[in-house]
């Protein structure tokens, strides 16, 4: 059997690899990927290609001697000639595939996080600065778990009343009224939400809802009510305490600088 | 017609340019000078004037902080191996250095008076806490440039006995230079986190936020106050009521990120210094007429990218160190810098520093191509392409797509995340990667090492065993050690978990260097070095690696700057000039863009500078050489 050429193990590799992220993993394996990351990931696996031909002069020159057959060698005008017809094919469908109006509603420019403000307040008393504010409920986990427990299933209560709709039973995000949202409501059995915030954070975000988002990062378009309205401060402390519970996620701490 | 010559025709554009510039300023003169809180510097505004003025004056400091410090390295290694090659390469590190200093000091001059005139009350406030400092900066530069001036001047004539003395001057040199920069960081520094840890601060301070505690809340004690407090609680320098500073000079100087700062410049320098170096003997490689000269630039360009990549490597631990000192002074500021803001910065970050280890090691395995016997490693290289490839592709994968996504592909994942590949944007997936790229671009070296050698120790099979197990079992540890990361509180994972894994890396590169030293120290060589006889294109990967590096630090230092938002000194001075809004990404991107290539005009005519000067010397000594050769002839 003739030896491939190491031009068509590249191209292979190439075209296999769009295949294996688009079909495989975008489809067998997982959920579909966005087609900026797997142009991102294309253009990873160019580099590594070229990477591995350049490196040795040898090895480019075997590179490059079907290409340069191709545009020279009279025995392979037909490649070429069909080449000259498939490039140009090729290019012009790629740019439709750009330029095409389609009814495609423009993905949410909003930042990944909002930017919490200094001080953490509850209609507009202060409570403390975000960064040292820690809930005055957490300590029972140690120092009383009975108090701790009565907390938690009181945040249960609360959040099965007024969050799940939204956030879902399983807290994953998929409650009933999440298909007509966007953004969808925060999924807090990802492993990327819960441990990456204090729980300053968290009273910050229950309390002030999507209006009381911050100017920067805009627009949210965040449908989360401003529960302080409607909640007592020790009702969202208890929230949060269940979320932590049910997810077995721990929000943020920090241990010593330096 | 008649023809214009060449230089008139740049004298006429430079007039032309002068003109214009004067032209351009002419209305600063117009403004009210007198008790300003801001002056508008014209055309580009006060901000980018600044921001100019202290990125290039920042990237020619770092150069010349970083090329001394390996200089007398390589001038040690040159005076105990008694290798004069090593000598001549570092006098000619100096002597790129020296040019470079003129200009450091210049643009920093440039800087303190945009500074002065543009920012009038924000540095009368900085240098009345600082003042002292900055006498002490004063002195450190006079002990620096005159270290230089001996250091460089002295070269020819301390060799030989005085030796020993010459390379006292480049460690001086070194302490002078490492000091004016911890100075400079307090500064900048102090306006990101003016405040310090309980546990280092002065008594002054203590006693003045006591008192201010208790006259806040008048139910509360001294006892009260101080419960929960630890040496590590943060305290503010200044009045939180009034905004006046309260502290000391070393409070300010010892503010939360100074020393965090401090250690990820020191290495900084050294990669930015070793790039430069190697992207300037990229260049000369180039244009070389001679093989001797081809041989030379290929040696030092070796040992540039040597450097840059020493200096490389720890740095990813540095830039967390960084952070998380960042997260630990401001949760908000820890947020802005990764989950806001700037995170997109941090994807870009990623992005280039892919390119830095990509380039490096394919510097590394394009090397191999000139030395005889390295062929057998070749077949590995495939594989360690795939790893770095994958790693670098899993440390680009941002965590939010909804910028990059459209509204159906945000449906179709149900969400902003991806459920999968989402997890590769999370530190712990990004903090695994980090470390097997290091380990692999360290097996890259290995490779290069023995290449062209044959160890004779009896137990070379087993030490190759214990090597590829070190390696194997270390990245499975890594691996499982990132998984982990996943399920444990955050606290755990950075303060234990991430530490672990740079202490794994870390041991792997130090026992197995050990080992490798044993197994080849009386190795025999198959192959020699064929210094000179590199791709091109290799030399054009240098050169990305410096450009890399420079935009690196410019994206960087825009996000440092950043963090602060509309503050001049975060949470106690608001900056109520017109620039009070962070720039956009692109603009920032734009901006560090133009400063890199206006960076590399003035690194370029300097360096010119000294070929110019060297051609002229070989000029004048070339009919001297004739005529001797003439007389000798007779």
């Amino acid at each position: 059997m003739k030896k491939l050429s190491l031009f068509t193990i590249c191209l292979i590799i190439l075209i296999g690899s769009w295949v294996f992220l688009e079909f495989v993993v975008g489809g067998v394996i997982s959920v579909p990927i966005p087609n900026s990351v797997i142009a991102m990931y294309m253009g990873l696996i160019v580099i590594a290609i070229l990477v591995h031909i350049s490196v040795e002069d040898s090895q480019f020159r075997e590179f490059l001697r079907p290409i340069h057959e191709t545009l020279v060698d009279d025995r392979r005008r037909i490649h070429r000639r069909v080449l000259v017809v498939l490039i140009p094919l090729f290019l012009l469908g790629y740019t439709y595939s750009i330029i095409a109006q389609r009814a495609n509603p423009p993905g949410s420019p909003r930042d990944a996080h909002p930017s919490p403000p200094l001080e953490l307040t509850y209609k507009d008393e202060v409570i403390g600065t975000m960064q040292d504010v820690v809930n005055p409920y957490r300590h029972y986990e140690k120092d009383d778990p009975e108090a701790f427990k009565a907390h938690v299933e009181n945040g249960r209560r609360v959040y099965h009343q007024n969050c799940f709709v939204c956030h879902g039973d399983h807290l994953d995000g998929q409650g009933h009224f999440a298909p007509y949202l966007q953004p969808l409501p925060a999924n807090f059995q990802d492993p990327g939400i819960i441990p990456n915030f204090q729980e300053s954070f968290f009273f910050w975000r229950i309390a002030k809802g999507g209006p009381g988002l911050p100017a920067a990062g805009t627009p949210w378009d965040s449908a989360m009510p401003i529960w302080e309205d409607y909640l007592t401060e020790e009702e969202i402390w208890d929230v949060i305490l269940f979320l932590s519970e049910y997810t077995g996620y721990q929000p943020r701490t920090f241990g010593e600088a330096h | 017609m008649t023809k214009i010559s060449k230089k008139r025709l740049y004298l006429v554009l430079g007039c032309l340019l002068a003109i214009y510039v004067v032209l351009a300023i002419a209305p600063a003169f117009a403004q009210d000078v007198t008790e300003a809180e801001y002056r508008e510097f014209p055309k580009i505004g006060s901000r980018n004037a600044a921001w100019i003025a202290a990125q290039l004056h920042l990237l020619f400091g770092s150069f010349i902080l970083g090329v001394p410090m390996f200089a007398v390295i390589i001038e040690f290694i040159g005076w105990r191996t008694k290798d004069a090659r090593y000598d001549r390469m570092a006098q000619e590190f100096i002597k790129l250095c020296m040019g470079a200093f003129s200009t450091t000091a210049l643009l920093g001059g440039v800087l303190v008076f945009i500074l002065i005139w543009c920012y009038p009350k924000v540095m009368s406030k900085l240098s009345g806490i600082f003042g002292p400092t900055m006498i002490f900066y004063v002195v450190l530069f006079f002990g620096e440039t005159f270290t230089l001036y001996l250091y460089s001047y002295g070269w020819d004539k301390m060799q030989g006995r005085h030796k020993g003395w010459h390379l006292f001057l480049g460690v001086l040199l070194n302490v002078w230079g490492t000091a004016i920069m911890f100075v400079s960081n307090s500064w900048l520094s102090y306006q990101t986190s003016p405040a310090t840890q309980h546990g280092v601060l002065s008594e002054m301070r203590k006693k003045s936020w006591m008192e201010e505690q208790l006259a806040a809340d008048p139910s509360l004690t001294p006892e009260t106050v101080m419960e929960g407090v630890t040496d590590h609680s943060t305290i503010p320098l200044h009045n939180e009521t009034t905004g006046e500073f309260m502290g000391t000079v070393w409070d300010a100087v010892n503010n939360f990120t100074w020393m965090p700062i401090n250690i990820h410049r020191l290495v900084g320098n050294i990669a930015f210094g070793g790039s430069i170096v190697a992207a300037y003997a990229a260049f000369r490689f180039l244009v070389a007429k001679t093989k001797e000269d081809k041989a030379h630039y290929d040696w030092m360009g070796y040992t540039g990218n040597f450097i840059a990549l020493c200096g490389l490597i720890p740095l990813p631990f540095l830039g967390y160190w960084l952070g998380r000192e960042i997260y630990m002074f401001n949760n908000t500021m820890g947020i802005n810098m990764m989950g806001s803001l700037f995170s997109w910065l941090f994807i870009i970050q990623a992005v280039m520093i892919g390119v830095l280890f990509i380039g490096a090691n394919y510097y590394l395995w394009s090397g191999m191509g000139r030395i005889e016997g390295a062929e057998i490693y070749a077949r590995y290289r495939p594989y360690m392409i795939t790893i770095i490839i994958l790693c670098v592709a899993v440390w680009m994968t941002p965590r939010t797509l909804s910028k990059i996504s459209s509204a159906s592909e945000l449906s179709a994942m149900g969400g902003a995340n991806h459920p999968h590949l989402g997890l590769f944007g999370l530190m712990t997936a990004k903090n695994t990667v980090v470390n097997i790229i290091i380990l692999t671009t360290f097996l890259s070296f290995l490779f290069y090492r023995r290449s062209g050698k044959t160890p004779t120790v009896s137990w070379g099979k087993v030490g190759n065993v214990a090597i590829s197990s070190i390696f194997f079992f270390s990245t499975v540890a890594i691996v499982v050690i990132g998984i982990v990361g996943f399920s444990v509180p955050t606290d755990l994972r950075v303060n234990i978990l991430t530490p672990y894994q740079v202490l794994i890396a870390l041991a792997v590169m130090a026992v197995v260097t050990i080992v490798d030293i044993f197994m080849y120290r009386k190795a025999t060589t198959s192959g020699a070095i064929n210094w000179g006889e590199m791709t091109d294109r290799s030399q054009y990967v240098l050169i990305l690696i410096a450009i890399t590096f420079t935009s690196l630090m410019g994206l960087m230092g825009y996000a440092r700057s950043g963090l602060r938002e509309a503050w001049h000194i975060f949470g106690v001075m608001q900056d109520t000039s017109v620039d009070a809004f962070t720039p956009l990404l692109s603009e920032a991107v734009n901006m560090v863009a133009i400063i890199m290539v206006a960076f590399f005009a003035l690194v370029g005519f300097i360096f010119w500078l000294g070929l110019w000067g060297e051609k002229k010397k070989q000029a004048a000594a070339a009919p001297v050489e004739a005529e001797v050769a003439v007389e000798s002839d007779d």
